[in-house]
């Protein structure tokens, strides 16, 4: 599973910049049958976590309702220099993460 | 000589058994969808407090060629300070075989209440964003679409 992140490459303090998440996963729906007549098992990220310095800053509780491939955009308030990191797990146990600098100055 | 089975009887219960479904799906089809406000998955959310209209501006395609991938963005207006922000907002389906669709925490560090994210929609239907407020007020806006291959559901 490989995730990208997007963020602006440098922020001031104080400035609300804008996070943007795409993350490579089926969401399987559990709704669909494979080519036997078989259901295909759920298998769509849950939880979605973004911390930023080490901090919380924004968690999503996803399901079948979004769509593969999801993409999240959001926004915080850059603070200081620090790490931007993302985890989620999935239905199968799955865990992934990505992390990408920001740097305020 | 008396039939317990008569042809007239017959084609009568037949008329009524295959008029039944036709009768279901025309009785989804004109019943009136509850307003948001009083939808029990908004209310669910919201745990029995009001939800009113306003302050949420949901944007969403009034057409969707395909319902696999669907651009939403969820923008509540906030002065998004510690006193007062928004906490959550909740994506809700109408019409998709699980109704919540996403559920996004926040706070004052997010600056700004903006989220946007790509939805599967299995059909024509309204979606309803809800915020919950910091102060314990709900707030929704609601969208309908027109959904022209709907996601979700497989016809093999």
């Amino acid at each position: 599973m490989t995730a990208r992140i997007q963020i602006p490459a440098q922020a001031k303090p104080g400035e609300v910049i804008e996070i943007r998440v795409l993350i490579q996963h089926p969401m399987e729906t559990g709704y669909r049958y494979d080519d036997a007549g078989k259901p295909i098992p759920r298998n769509t990220i849950r939880t979605l976590n973004c911390r930023y310095d080490g901090i919380e800053i924004f968690s999503a509780e996803l399901g079948p309702g979004i769509g593969a491939n999801p993409y999240l955009q959001f926004t915080t308030v850059a603070r200081a220099s620090g790490d931007v990191e993302f985890s989620w797990v999935d239905d199968e146990g799955v865990a992934g993460s990505e992390r990408q600098r920001l740097v305020v100055a | 000589m008396k039939h317990a089975f008569s042809r007239r009887g017959f084609l009568a219960r037949t008329a009524g058994v295959l008029a039944l479904p036709a009768f279901a799906r025309l009785a989804q089809a004109q019943t009136p969808a509850l307003a948001p406000a009083l939808d029990p998955r908004v209310q669910a959310f919201a745990r029995g407090a009001l939800v009113r209209p306003g302050r949420v501006t949901l944007t969403l395609p009034s057409l969707a060629d395909n319902g696999n991938s669907v651009p939403a963005r969820i923008v509540v207006e906030s002065p998004m300070s510690a006193a007062d922000h928004v906490k959550a907002i909740r994506l809700i389906s109408d019409r998709n075989p699980e109704p919540v669709m996403a559920t996004f925490r926040l706070g004052p560090q997010s600056g700004r209440a903006d989220i946007a994210t790509r939805v599967r929609l299995a059909g024509s239907q309204r979606v309803t964003a809800v915020a919950e407020c910091s102060d314990g007020t709900f707030w929704y806006d609601a969208r309908s679409i027109v959904v022209t291959i709907s996601a979700c559901l497989d016809e093999s």
